[in-house]
């Protein structure tokens, strides 16, 4: 099972998912968050998608729950970089992603986190 | 025609560089690639985790008109299906996803067949064509 790495860059947490994603690296990658946002402290969450060739229910659903998590932690969760073809197919298949805000790019998500300080 | 196994979550994601090469190499649009790969993840989840795993074949098609497709089995030998109507209904879950399993992969692609007994496995078909 391959690991998503997490980088910590001053107050925000950022994962590139560079990886072909299997269901226990996602699950992996939750439990990781968890520890890190109660480990730092951080208040954001950056999590871009970019390389994510599909999104399916299971991982759609996974990326929902990050963003339960981090709210506990005080912790707002951006999404960003989603491919066009991906957003089609999620919309056709009946996720909405609530809960996790998103942007067009890992910039603009910066943004996004830093306004909350 | 190739066989795939799944029996495993590397086997998932195997199954879904596949599905995604042979979409590709037939003249599938992006958008039509990401859902029939998405269905392809669905579903062999589906044979992995409700199965107990099983396999997926990969089938390159001609239509009547010529126009050509990427047809997709998968087949389990697991506990099957009780009610397939209740299970094609979004919302309808097992405790583990979000209930939207089949009934979402069911509108990713073009045709969508699902045959099951308890007792005797599952099989599902699905056919992506190209426009």
């Amino acid at each position: 099972m391959e690991r998503v790495p997490i980088l910590k860059i001053g107050e925000i947490l950022f994962v590139s998912i560079q990886i072909d994603l299997q269901d226990d690296s996602v699950i992996r990658l939750q439990e990781d968050l968890a520890d890190e946002l109660g480990a730092t402290g951080a208040h954001g969450v950056l999590i871009d998608i970019t390389a994510v060739e599909i999104v399916d229910s299971f991982i759609g659903r996974m990326l929902t729950t990050i963003g339960s998590i981090s709210r506990l932690f005080d912790a707002e969760t951006v999404l960003v970089g989603m491919r066009p073809a991906v957003a089609i197919t999620l919309t056709e298949l009946g996720l909405s992603l609530g809960g996790v805000r998103t942007a067009l790019n890992a910039e603009k998500g910066l943004e996004l986190l830093n306004g909350k300080s | 025609m190739d066989e795939l196994p799944i029996q495993s979550g590397d086997d998932v994601v195997r199954v879904r560089q596949f599905v995604r090469n042979a979409a590709a190499d037939n003249g599938l649009s992006l958008v039509d690639q990401t859902k029939l790969v998405t269905a392809a993840s669905e579903l062999a989840r589906n044979t992995l985790v409700h199965g107990r795993g099983g396999a997926a074949r990969v089938e390159v098609v001609k239509s009547a008109n010529g126009r050509v497709g990427i047809k997709l089995y998968f087949t389990d030998e697991g506990p099957g299906i009780p009610d397939i109507e209740l299970a094609l209904t979004d919302g309808w879950t097992t405790g583990t996803g979000l209930g939207l399993g089949l009934s979402g992969t069911r509108r990713l692609v073009d045709e969508f067949e699902l045959t099951s007994k308890p007792g005797a496995g599952t099989s599902v078909v699905v056919v992506k064509w190209s426009r």
